[in-house]
């Protein structure tokens, strides 16, 4: 499904030190892959990287075979629309939308009719548990909640590549585990190439793979952390 | 000011330098115009005042007529009165000068009497002039002021030509009036000398009397009172004072307004620039409230930043609004080309309480701006507030009932009387539709949401989404536009409305081809009969129209009305606005027509009977129509010529309005009309020529008027800008988003875009809905009650629709660019921050 090699990355643009270079990774569909890492080692840059949201400096991106890196701003913008899904530590949820319209989000983005839209968005947020509370407002959800939300709206339009950074960083560990089953058993479901991108190492634990990343690629794990 | 004060709070306004700064040009141009006006006006009143002040003298009373002056055996009658210690008589007149556009007030004086009364206006004759030079009737002695206007040399012998009917006469010009100051422009003269030149043999215009001692004033004033002929009456000399400054009063306190509106467009531009600044730093102050600081504390915080930023905004004003009445001095005179001071040259002053006090009014702005934002900021909690950055506090709920209540309030104000002249209610009522406008915004701005949705583009969903679920943020950005415009479009109204009634009235009051005129009427010039007959003799002529001018006193307490004799005797020879044209029936009163302002200030309808002071006699007229003038806004009464010179004698004529024959060609008419009087004597306009140079008077005097209005729009873009500036900073995390979520750049510009034209729609709709409702309290109430005239209601619609196009589309760009610094930000770095 989604296919890297020898990604590099340089630290800023000018510097002549690689943040990371030969970075390999396959991830086949319904797969869902943990990268773990300090802090400042690049976890998100790379995470970025995968969505076209910061430039590459060597190496290729294919998703379902066709190949990105090096596709222009706008090209990427209407690729992450159809085959991205996105979820994010900070939920991002938009306050005057409501749950339904906030789901719908990606799929008015493709152009589907604004009540069709609000049938799908409906019905996945019945998945993510939140089906009663489809026309209520962000304001008024606990973070575990607006999270459902974020899953329900990453996953709504079907998308190839769902990616997630620190999804569970600002929920308690009650909350964490149950948000993450969710999102993983969502990505499982719908087929999609899931990369978790997180510090803790029970969240990594629950994904079918974990890959520590370094300034030289990505590594299975010592056998503690594993 | 406290540390934390100094670095937390004023020193916030560092932090959005765009904002900060046009909140404080704001005020700074609302202080200024203020206080300009004021300036200018305070300068002119002053020196007019002292102008009356020289010419009474030590006078405790005097005895004040018509312009044409009244028998001079009453001071014969006053002089020996008991109460009364000395008398002085005055001919006061406006020589035309041959040549030139302007006239000179000449004062004919009993050389005899002015030490006693008057020692300001002694003439002091030049060097190797005799002693008693004063007393010859040809010479002629001038203040500093009318030889400067004049551009006479004082050391030099000259020679002053004047004009009396259609005859030149040469004055000497043999000293000066030093006691009269430098702001004055006037001369003096014998008085027998004056009555003769001028043609008012036994006439005055005024008796300046000093009391015995011990004799008390109003005792004295009603005795003397009681002597005096009809249209003739005694006053205390600050009463005289006190009617020139209520001439200007209505003008004076409608400029002040403006400014004030001007002000309060600032007071909305803090507001908006405190309160998304205050929704921004929701972290900031919910951070320092657990650090230990507490409600009140942060409350004071931001009122000193807004404070702060109108004490800025106040002293600019300040230094501005001196500078502002330098130029209107320089530009357009004292009276900011009203024509309420004639004959005064003001000096600008620095008045250090009037610019305190000024500055203060900034300060107030600034903090009025800042109270709500402070408030809400202060209200926050803590725990909240740290944790999410909600927009909760931008919430907005429709106020339906509080705009129902000003809409009800404005009506029953509308409804009310002025009080002294001043239409204060009127302006209250401005003030209601302005608030009601402003009450009705959320409501709106929800039922906008409500437009039909469709299945329209992203952005068009989201712009309508947040339109609807947080209107306060376009409540916020958008009250200043709807202030701005209200402004602007109830003075474009306004004006279109007076100019176009105007350009009627004067197509109706100048039916002939040329009119002739030896003197504005109120100037020393006149035609008689004999002048009538040359013209007449002419060929060409086709027929003339005398008109003559007179002043008359109708009530004390009034400023004098203006008496208009000439034919009428057609439907269409005036602009009735009640009754009709008729003749005059056998053995009833003769009829009279009134302006709309006589009918206001005298409380007077078609049918009434008025006395009318005529020469010492009272005549009663019947009221036979109302109608609109506006060219004398202390009224004017209408009665046929015919008539009036079967009652008066008087064969004076101040303009002939001349139709042409068929085929006559008035140019050459008018040549040999000047040929006739010589062109230094008479002047010759053609209707068209009277009508543009009265539209350019109009347009000139409407100039601070249309300066205001442009301020008002700079004032309404600059908020609806720095509001989307705010705004768009404060939502780099939502854009972020979006750009992960596949928006592209164009399509968030768009987005920006369309939700500054939908919050500008909404702002110019409103905005004009009230600007309309303004105009017509304007139009119907204010300039009524202020000025006495009523105007045909005229909407300028092509104007105003190219006017709110532009406005919205700028504010789109103006929400776009905003937007494009806010993009500026890398998405990833943006969706990082904490929302």
């Amino acid at each position: 499904m989604l296919e890297i090699r020898r990604l590099a990355k340089r630290a800023t643009p000018d510097s002549p030190v690689p943040l990371f270079e030969g970075v390999d990774l396959h991830i086949a569909a319904g797969e869902c892959v943990a990268i773990i890492g300090e802090s400042g080692v690049g976890k998100s840059t790379l995470l970025n990287c995968l969505a076209g949201l910061e430039p590459v400096d060597g190496g290729s991106i294919r998703l379902q075979g066709q190949e990105l890196a090096g596709l222009d701003d706008d090209a990427f913008a209407r690729l992450r629309r159809a085959r991205y899904g996105f979820v994010f530590q900070a939920f991002h949820i938009l306050p005057h939308l409501t749950l339904a319209q906030n789901v719908a989000l990606p799929l008015w983005l493709l152009g589907e009719a604004e009540e069709p839209a609000g049938e799908r968005a409906r019905a996945m947020l019945a998945r993510v548990g939140l089906g009663a509370r489809a026309d209520d407002w962000p304001r008024n959800l606990s973070g575990g909640e607006l999270q459902r939300v974020a899953i329900a709206r990453a996953l709504v339009h079907r998308p190839a590549v769902v990616l997630a950074d620190e999804p569970t960083g600002n929920l308690d560990p009650a909350h964490a585990g149950s948000v993450l089953d969710l999102l993983l058993e969502s990505i499982r479901a719908a087929g999609a190439a899931g990369v978790l991108v997180t510090h803790s190492a029970a969240a990594a634990a629950r994904a079918d793979r974990v890959l520590r990343l370094s300034a030289h690629g990505l590594h299975p794990p010592s056998g503690e952390e594993a | 000011m406290s540390l934390p004060l100094r670095r937390l709070f004023v020193a916030g306004l560092r932090r959005r330098p765009l904002g900060a700064s046009l909140s404080l040009l704001a005020i700074a141009l609302g202080v200024a115009l203020g206080l300009a006006v004021q300036l200018i006006h305070d300068a002119a009143l002053d020196e007019f005042g002292r102008g009356l002040r020289l010419l009474a003298g030590e006078a405790d009373l005097q005895v004040v007529g018509p312009r044409e002056g009244f028998d001079d055996a009453l001071y014969a009658a006053l002089a020996v009165r008991p109460e009364v210690a000395a008398a002085s008589p005055v001919l006061e007149v406006r020589a035309r000068l041959p040549g030139h556009d302007d006239s000179l007030r000449v004062l004919g004086v009993d050389i005899f009497r002015l030490p006693a009364v008057q020692p300001a206006l002694l003439p002091v004759p030049a060097e190797g002039v005799g002693q008693f030079a004063a007393l010859e009737p040809d010479r002629i002695f001038l203040s500093a002021a009318a030889a400067a206007a004049l551009g006479l040399d004082m050391e030099q012998p000259a020679r002053l030509p004047v004009q009396s009917g259609v005859t030149e006469h040469v004055l000497r010009v043999s000293g000066g009036v030093p006691g009269a100051g430098s702001g004055q422009a006037l001369a003096v003269m014998d008085l027998a000398g004056a009555q003769r030149l001028f043609g008012h043999v036994g006439r005055i215009t005024r008796i300046e009397l000093r009391l015995h001692a011990g004799v008390e004033r109003e005792t004295a004033r009603r005795a003397l009172g009681a002597l005096l002929p009809p249209g003739v009456e005694v006053l205390a000399p600050e009463s005289a004072a006190a009617q020139a400054g209520g001439v200007s009063r209505a003008y004076r306190v409608n400029l002040g307004m403006l400014a004030a509106i001007a002000l309060l467009t600032g007071v909305f531009l803090v507001f908006s620039s405190q309160m998304l600044a205050v929704a921004r730093r929701r972290q900031e102050f919910a951070f320092l409230r657990a650090l230990g600081m507490t409600r009140a504390e942060l409350r004071r915080g931001l009122l000193a930043e807004g404070a702060a930023l109108g004490l800025l905004g106040g002293m600019a004003g300040v230094l501005l609004g001196h500078g502002l009445a330098a130029l209107a001095f320089r530009l357009v005179g004292g009276d900011l080309g009203a024509g309420y001071f004639d004959g005064v040259r003001p000096v600008l002053r620095f008045e250090p309480w009037l610019a305190l006090a000024h500055g203060a009014l900034g300060v107030a702005a600034g903090l009025a701006g800042s109270w709500i934002p402070a408030r809400d900021a202060a209200r926050l909690v803590p725990a909240r507030a740290l944790r999410a950055a909600d927009e909760t506090a931008l919430e907005a709920h429709p106020r339906w009932g509080a705009c129902a209540f000003c809409v009800v309030a404005a009506v029953l104000l509308c409804a009310l009387p002025p009080v002294g002249g001043v239409p204060v209610a009127g302006y209250a009522a401005v003030a209601c539709i302005l608030a009601a406008a402003l009450f009705a915004l959320p409501g709106v701005a929800a039922l906008a949401v409500r437009l039909p949705a469709g299945s329209g583009a992203v952005p068009w969903r989201l712009a309508r989404a947040r339109l609807g679920a947080a209107p306060g943020q376009i409540v916020v950005a958008v009250a200043g536009v709807v202030a701005s415009v209200a402004l602007a479009v109830a003075m474009a109204i306004m004006v279109a409305a007076f100019r176009v009634s105007l350009d009627d009235w004067l197509a109706r009051m100048l039916p002939a081809d040329l009119y002739l005129q030896a003197s504005p009427s109120a100037a020393s010039g006149y035609l008689d009969d004999e002048a009538l007959a040359r013209v007449a003799a002419l060929p060409g002529i086709a027929a003339q129209a005398p008109i003559r001018a007179r002043q008359l006193r109708l009530a004390p307490g009034h400023a004098p009305v203006t008496l208009l004799a000439r034919p009428i005797s057609a439907d269409g020879d005036l602009p009735l606005v009640a009754g009709r044209i008729a003749a005059a029936r056998p053995g009833a009163d003769p009829p009279v027509w009134i302006s709309e302002a006589v009918a206001d200030l005298f409380e007077l309808d078609v049918g009434d009977t008025i006395d009318v002071p005529l020469d010492g006699r009272l005549l009663r007229f019947e009221v036979a129509g109302i109608w609109r003038d506006y060219a004398r806004q202390h009224g004017a009464l209408a009665v046929d010529l015919e008539t009036y010179r079967a009652l008066s004698g008087d064969r004076r004529v101040n303009d002939l309005a001349i139709r042409l024959a068929p085929q006559a060609d008035a140019a050459r008419i008018a040549e040999a009309l000047l040929d006739l009087f010589g062109e230094r004597t008479v002047r010759v306009s053609s209707a068209g020529e009277i009508r543009a140079l009265s539209l350019r008077i109009f347009d000139r005097s409407f100039m601070v008027t249309y300066l205001m209005e442009a301020v008002a729009v700079l004032i309404g873009l600059a908020g609806i800008a720095t509001s989307f500036a705010a705004l768009a900073s404060a939502r780099r995390r939502e854009f972020g988003m979006l750009r992960h979520l596949g928006f592209t750049r164009a399509e968030v510009g768009r987005l920006l875009a369309l939700e500054g034209a939908l919050g500008a729609m909404l702002g110019v709709a409103l905005g004009m809905l009230a600007g309309g409702a303004v105009a017509w309290v304007l139009v119907e109430v204010i300039n009524r009650q202020s000025f006495h005239w009523s105007m045909d209601f005229h909407v300028p619609v092509g104007g105003l629709a190219i006017f709110a196009a532009v406005l919205i589309a700028l504010a789109a760009a103006a929400a776009r660019l905003a937007g494009a610094h806010a993009m500026r930000t890398a998405a990833v770095r943006a969706v990082r921050e904490d929302w």
